[in-house]
Formats: structure tokens, C-alpha cells, sequence
């Protein structure tokens, strides 16, 4: 661990700042507390919301998980899972299971999360209304009348128009019957899962918001009774696991456009692999296939 | 057979490396002291402290070299390495009518006391590329005038306030907050608003003061005084009961003087719009002024017809090349998950909307 | 000064402060559990776990208020020297308040927020004498089907919760333990 800087990089004052406006924010599901985000050494739009709140809520004892797209191995993961190894001195893992700290961006794991476990979004633009009114001024004062009717008019245009909601991530959803929130960009199909044991907590640095939605609390992917939401999904299975029902990438295999579906989720489909399920385009699991 | 990517680690190791490698360039030429970017490219050591809100010419000079020259790499260095560090107290104001002025200059009396000094400036030298300094460098001596510089040199503006022609400015001495400490909110203070505007991006902040020249929210500025040069800070030490001077630093300050028609309220005068930065930057300082002017119609009640730079939200939000920088870069970070949903969202509305046709075709 | 004033804060604040505020949050995020929380060492007659959360949580942004019974001069100096916080009188400038039921009352003096920003609200730590899980029934976010927990009265917790999304979050102090119920839990029973 490296002792230039304080435990998980963050002075106290700070890290008090937001740990106060996460106590709020679990006290508030879905509600976005603002906070006096810090520079961080990443820059803004790369996680820095997430990392902060990380930073935050680590014990010297947890054991740390860092997807992006669901991936331990994707580059930004790969460098924020450094960072906290090298500023905190915390264990980290790919396992999910193992896992008491997850910070995410774009994805939920397929595996379902315990009471021991926080999960930690990136989220990099906290306002769920913000694209249909760009002012934060206005925006607060929806939030406070509780006034959707702005997202509501969008959502139906979208079957107005296409014949059903044209959204396919960071889907908003409505917490606990009051908080229209967005989940991030994670696609709708991990939507239904928002509904957890564990506690979830939304960072978003260059925005300076914080929000949370407590364990079993209450999540509503917006709708119309004629139109329920559709968490869409898998078309196939996994080509190297076997998963139905896990959200996969598309990777294009050769010049001819030759296409392959596989988990996005790496670790689940390791897990399923290592568990003897093989997919069409996959092989038994070796040592050395890691 | 598709074998997932692994090894983002080594990768990430690897361009680092080469990152290195580039910077330091080709062996065989002198690699650039910390020094000779401290003295030699003092402008850009000026913009680095300036909008990292740091003033250290040596740690401005490092990020600079440690970023290859890239400005806006090397500010959110020195803004990374700045919010690591500790508070030890609250400097009192500067004062900058005692400056001790490397430049004064008034574009709106002729002469003044304290006079105008021109001081070191790119203004009236002809834009001609120097071929004498890629051969060897030449060195100049300048003539400068000392006591000059060091007679004190009362605001401009102060004159115009003898007559009562410009509005004075409430004096108050509340602290105000702190932008690096607290979450913005808005309406926000015009003191926050300088704040922003001080550590803002240069070229955000000369785009929008241009776009006032050019009618966006005109408000019909005169640099009623520019001056550069350094001046005390002073911080307080509550044990003590008293300030004391901890360093000089070099700041730019610009007080435009605005036209205003005055209101219900307040007869016709004059109103200034300011700008004060770190190091010798008259260019920002000159922008922001007219920004900040451009900022304040609501509280001289002025007309506001939906100009970018009378956008407080709009300007606020978007002046900082930090947050900027890294969410415009950060798109080119892996979106594949929420690409395939787009991607799975087209396919759908494709084929519904080829299969609408067909049928709409057959039954025709 | 007196020195006994100087001693009791965290021995490794980094790490002390992490612990405590991993269980400070877990508790909040599921009221009604009760956990242990420590590190903390304050002048009577204040108790572990509010001292230990006053520490983690408070410092000179945020205004706390003592009932009278732990108004102490050694209380209010180990506050000072630890954590900084401005000590207030008036109820409403409070971010933080701490004491027994009695003494918080009436509650509907502390900030509850405002529609636009709800979380400028204070947080009530209130001193019990025992915690345990019987007593009120209560459902809302942070809770699987029900949670039971032993509250000073229910008449209060109901009307604050009817506030939300405005109104207060409470911790109950017991020793070392500590149990929380933020605005959005319901009571039955």
C-alpha cells in the first residue's frame, strides 16, 4: 500500500462530506444529493463519482470487484481496481461471490448480490430528466413537485412513433413511488434486477451528486398500462457458456461479419464454464485458458 | 474459436512506457529542465496555475513537462495534486492597488497618476517569425523604469467613483464559498461566479466574452484599467490575532467600465465588469471581465434575450476544462453494453418498420 | 483545557472512521438492524456508539446540538477538540442533535429539509437505554418483509415519516450499539 497518501486516497474532511451526503441519499432513496465532488487523479466522466464513493465506504478488510461492460478486464476497470490496491491496500477479486465492495459502470452482475455486499455505480449523467430540460434549476423544481409529466410525454411519443419505447439503457425508473431516477447506463434488461439485497449507491463526480436506493427497496422501470416495460434480452444463448438468459456482447469474428454472442458478464460466464457448461463455439476450461 | 481480450493490465503498463518514452523524445537533444520551462515558457506556466488554482511556478513547470506540453493535461495535474492538500488557514484579500505593476495600462484616460506603463508585451511587436531565435537565442536587455513601476498606482476606476459615475461596489466582508468546497447551487454569488470564471478555460472564457462584442448580450466595454505585476498575500493566524505576508504572487487584473441606462432605481452611470487572474494573462483576465459584466444582468436589472454568456447555468457549467476534457474523451471508453441495446433496438424498429411496409403495400 | 478532553478520539482515524461508518451506513440503509460500532471514547455520560458517530460524521461544517444532559464541559470541549463542530443552541440550525428522547422533543424544531433539497435535514442521535428487535413493526426500503425494533414511542416516528420525502433520520445509542431509522421506514403496531 502506498503511504504518501491518506487510507483510499481521500482526506478525512472529504471523505466525511460524503459520507454524510450518502446517508442522506440512503435516507432518500433516488434522490440526489449534491456534493463538493474532488478532483480525483482519473478524469471526470471516467468514474471519478464512483471511485469517490468507493473510497468513501471502504474498510481496510473488504474485498474489491471493478467491472466495466461487466468485464474485470476491461482497461478502465483494470485501472481503478489498481488504484484502490495501490491507495487503500484492499483485497480485490473478479470473483462476484467473493466480492463486499462492486464498483460498476454500465452493467448489474448476473449473479444475485447478498446483504453483504454494496454495489457502486458510475454514473455520468445523474438527472434522468436532463435531456428533455437541461436546466438543473428546472430540473430541482420538477423533482420537488414531483412533476414527470415531461418524461412521461417522451416515453408515449416513443409508441407514438415506433410502437413501443424507444429506450434501451439508463431506462429510468421510479423509486419507492417517488424519485423518477436513472439507473445509469446499464441496458433496461438489468433493470428488474435494481430490486436487491444489497445497498446500491450512485456516484457521479463531474456532476457532484450522490444517490442510493436501499436494499429491497421498491423500483419501477416507467410504463403505461398498455405498454408494459419489456426488459428484452437475450435472442441466444451464450456461444461459450451456454447462458439463456444472460445479457451477451456481440463480437464480430471475421472479415465476412461472422457474429458470436457471448456473456458480458465475464465472471458469471467463467463461473458457468469452470461449472462444466459449454457453449457452441466454446471448450472445456483449461489452466492456462485464464 | 473467440478467446476473450485479457492482459488490460499489461497493456495499460505498456503504453505507459511508451508514453514515457515519447516525452522524453529523441535522446540525443538536452532534456528540458524544470528550470528553463519555469522561465522560458512562463506563459504556459501562467495558464497551468491559473486554471489548476495553483499558484507554484516549479509544479506548474513539472506538469507541464510531465504532460508534453499538453496544457490541459498538466492543469488537472496540478488540480489532482491540489485537492490532496491540507488547509492551514484563509488568506486575507489581496490588495491590489498596491501592486507593484509590471504593466498599467488604461484604455480610457490618456494619462493617469502612476501613469501608463507598458511593460513586457506581445502587443505591438510585428507577428514576423524570429529566425534569430532557432539559430542561437538572443538575449535583450531592457531598459526599464523602476521607480515607475514602484510609484503606487490608484485604481482608474477610483476616479470615475471621485465623481460618483460608476457604481461602487458594496464592500462586505463575509467569506464567501468556496467553489472547491462546496457542491455549486444555483442562482449562484457573482463571488462564486468569478471563482469559476478564474480557473474556467482560457478559450471558453475569450469565446463567450467575444461573443458580447459581437451582440450577444452586448454591454459596451472600455478596459478601463488592465495592471499586472505582484502583490502580498497575507494570511491570518488566529493565535497571532494578525495577518502576516507568506508570499508574493503575480496575478492579472482587468476592470472594464461598462455603459449602463440606468433604472427605476438608479440614475445612468457607469458599471464594471471584472476580471483578476493568476500570472500574466491579460487575455483571460480581459474575457472574463466582460463575461462577468455580461453575468450581472439581473441584479442591474438589464434584459436578458437568451445569450449564451447572460447564461449563468450555461456558463457555470460548461467553463472548466477538467470536467470538460473528461467527459468529451471519455466516449471512447468501451459502451459496447449499452451499444448492443441500441443495436438491438434498431434491428427491431427496422424490421417492424419493413414488415408495416409489406403489409401496407400488399393491401394496397 | 482539561487533557481527559484530549484522549478518547479514534487511534488510526482513517481506518476507525471507515469501520464506523461502514456500520453507520448499514444500519441506515436497514432499519431496525442493530450492529456494533466502537473506537470512540467520550466523557460520560455519553455513549460509545453516538460519540464514535459523532466522530466519524461531524466536523467544523457541521452544527451539532447536546441536550442539556450531555452539555458537560468535558462533552462540549471533547466535541470541540476532536471533531471541531460548532456547538448551536437553536434547534434549527442543527445538522446533527444529540440526547435523550425527552430532551429532543418536540423534534418538529429540527430542520426537515425543503422540497428542493430534502437532505438538508438534520440527523437525531438518539441515546437509549437498551436496543433490541421487538416492540414497533416496520416496512419501507431497507427491509426484506419486516424489521421489529424497541422506539422510545411511535406517534412521532409516524408523523415523520409521513413528511417524506422531507423530514428526519434517527439513530438509536445504546453502549456500543446502534440502531437507525431514516424518514422512509413505516410503523405498524
Amino acid at each position: 500500500m502506498n503511504t504518501e497518501y491518506n487510507f483510499a486516497y481521500l482526506d478525512e474532511q472529504t471523505k466525511r462530506m460524503i459520507r454524510r451526503a450518502l446517508l442522506k441519499g440512503v435516507a432518500i432513496p433516488g434522490y440526489q444529493v449534491p456534493f463538493a465532488s474532488r478532483e480525483m487523479p482519473m478524469p471526470y466522466g471516467w468514474g471519478t463519482g464512483g471511485v469517490q464513493v468507493s473510497a468513501a465506504c471502504l474498510v481496510p478488510d473488504d474485498t474489491l470487484k471493478v467491472i466495466d461492460q461487466g468485464a474485470d478486464d476491461t482497461t478502465n476497470a483494470v485501472s481503478i481496481r489498481k488504484f484502490f490496491e495501490k491507495t487503500a491496500g484492499v483485497e480485490v477479486t473478479e470473483e462476484t461471490a467473493e466480492a463486499t465492495v462492486i464498483q460498476t459502470r454500465h452493467r448489474i452482475p448476473e449473479r444475485d448480490l447478498t446483504e453483504n455486499q454494496i454495489l457502486v455505480y458510475q454514473v455520468p449523467i445523474p438527472e434522468p430528466l436532463r435531456f428533455l430540460e437541461p436546466r438543473e434549476t428546472e430540473t430541482r423544481k420538477m423533482h420537488a413537485l414531483e412533476e414527470y409529466g415531461l418524461m412521461h410525454v417522451k416515453l408515449y411519443e416513443d409508441i407514438a412513433r415506433h410502437g413501443h419505447i424507444a429506450t434501451s439503457y439508463a431506462y429510468p425508473v421510479k423509486i419507492e413511488g417517488r424519485y423518477v431516477m436513472d439507473p445509469s447506463p446499464i441496458p433496461k434488461f438489468d433493470n428488474p434486477k435494481m430490486e436487491m439485497a444489497a445497498l446500491q449507491l450512485f456516484g457521479a463526480g463531474r456532476e457532484q451528486r450522490i444517490y442510493a436506493v436501499p436494499p429491497y427497496t421498491k423500483v419501477v422501470s416507467l410504463d403505461f398500462e398498455d405498454h408494459p416495460f419489456e426488459r428484452g434480452g437475450a435472442q441466444q444463448a451464450c456461444g461459450l457458456c451456454d447462458a439463456q438468459d444472460a445479457y451477451l456482447d456481440e463480437v464480430i469474428m471475421d472479415d465476412a461479419g461472422t457474429r458470436m454472442f457471448v456473456c458480458s458478464d465475464t465472471d458469471f460466464c467463467r463461473e458457468r464454464r469452470e461449472a462444466g457448461h459449454i457453449g457452441e463455439m466454446g471448450m472445456p476450461i483449461t489452466e492456462d485458458a485464464a | 474459436m473467440y478467446v476473450a481480450v485479457k492482459g488490460g493490465e499489461k497493456a495499460i503498463d505498456n503504453a505507459h512506457a511508451w508514453l514515457g518514452e515519447m516525452r522524453r523524445g529523441d535522446l540525443d537533444v538536452a532534456e528540458l529542465s524544470i528550470a528553463q520551462i519555469r522561465n522560458q515558457l512562463g506563459l504556459a506556466v501562467d495558464r497551468v496555475m491559473a486554471e489548476g488554482s495553483l499558484y507554484d511556478p516549479d509544479l506548474a513547470a513539472l506538469a507541464i513537462k510531465q504532460s508534453r506540453g499538453d496544457l490541459i493535461e498538466a492543469i488537472f495535474l496540478v488540480r489532482a495534486y491540489r485537492t490532496t492538500l491540507p488547509r492551514f488557514g484563509a488568506g486575507q484579500p489581496i490588495k491590489t492597488g498596491d501592486m507593484a505593476c509590471m504593466r498599467r495600462i488604461s484604455a480610457t484616460f490618456k494619462d493617469a497618476p502612476g501613469g501608463q506603463v507598458l511593460g513586457p508585451t506581445f502587443d505591438y511587436t510585428h507577428r514576423l517569425l524570429d529566425f534569430k531565435l532557432a539559430a542561437e537565442g538572443v538575449t535583450d536587455e531592457a531598459e526599464k523604469a523602476e521607480a515607475i513601476m514602484n510609484e503606487a498606482k490608484p485604481h482608474i476606476t477610483s476616479f470615475l467613483n471621485q465623481e460618483g459615475l460608476i457604481q461602487s461596489e458594496p464592500s462586505c466582508d463575509e467569506a464567501p464559498s468556496d467553489l472547491t468546497r462546496e457542491p455549486l447551487e444555483l442562482p449562484a454569488s457573482r463571488a462564486l461566479r468569478l471563482q469559476a470564471l478564474t480557473r474556467g478555460d482560457e478559450g471558453f472564457v475569450l469565446g463567450m466574452g467575444y461573443s458580447t462584442q459581437r451582440g450577444y448580450g452586448r454591454n459596451h466595454a472600455f478596459v478601463g484599467e488592465l495592471r499586472i505585476g505582484d502583490v502580498a498575500v497575507e494570511l491570518d493566524i488566529p493565535e497571532l490575532g494578525f495577518a502576516v505576508e507568506i508570499a508574493d504572487i503575480e496575478v492579472s487584473e482587468c476592470e472594464t467600465v461598462n455603459q449602463f441606462a440606468g433604472s427605476k432605481t438608479e440614475p445612468p452611470q457607469f458599471t464594471r465588469g471584472y476580471g483578476l487572474v493568476f500570472g500574466q494573462s491579460e487575455r483571460k483576465a480581459i474575457s472574463m471581465a466582460l463575461v462577468d459584466r455580461a453575468l450581472r444582468w439581473k441584479e442591474l436589472g438589464e434584459d436578458n434575450p437568451g445569450t449564451p454568456a447572460q447564461d449563468e447555468e450555461f456558463v457555470l457549467y460548461h467553463c472548466d476544462n477538467i470536467q470538460a476534457t473528461g467527459f468529451v474523451e471519455h466516449i471512447k471508453l468501451p459502451h459496447y453494453v449499452d451499444f448492443q441495446a441500441e443495436l438491438e433496438l434498431v434491428r427491431t424498429l427496422r424490421k417492424e418498420a419493413t414488415e408495416a411496409n409489406a403489409l401496407r403495400e400488399a393491401a394496397e | 483545557m482539561q487533557s481527559q478532553s484530549l484522549i478518547g478520539g479514534f487511534s488510526d482515524a482513517p481506518k476507525d472512521s471507515a469501520i464506523a461508518f461502514r456500520v453507520a451506513l448499514d444500519v441506515m440503509a436497514r432499519p431496525g438492524k442493530i450492529a456494533k460500532i466502537s473506537g470512540g471514547t467520550p466523557p460520560e455520560p455519553m455513549s460509545t456508539s453516538a460519540g464514535t458517530l459523532l466522530l466519524t460524521l461531524c466536523d467544523p461544517e457541521t452544527p451539532v446540538w447536546l441536550a442539556p444532559s450531555l452539555r458537560g464541559a468535558q462533552i462540549k470541549e471533547w466535541l470541540r477538540f476532536h471533531t471541531g463542530a460548532p456547538l448551536v443552541d437553536s434547534r434549527s440550525e442543527a445538522m446533527f442533535a444529540v440526547g435523550r428522547w425527552s430532551e429532543l422533543l418536540p423534534v418538529t424544531d429540527f430542520a426537515i429539509g425543503t422540497p428542493e433539497y430534502p437532505d438538508r435535514s438534520a440527523t437525531l442521535i438518539v441515546e437509549v437505554e437498551a436496543l433490541e428487535n421487538a416492540g414497533a413493526i416496520l416496512h419501507g426500503p431497507g427491509i426484506k418483509d419486516t424489521s421489529e425494533l424497541a422506539l422510545p414511542e411511535v406517534k412521532a416516528f409516524r408523523n415523520n415519516a409521513t413528511l417524506f420525502p422531507l423530514g428526519l433520520d434517527f439513530y438509536f445509542t445504546s453502549g456500543s450499539r446502534i440502531a437507525a431509522l431514516p424518514r422512509t421506514t413505516k410503523l405498524e403496531g
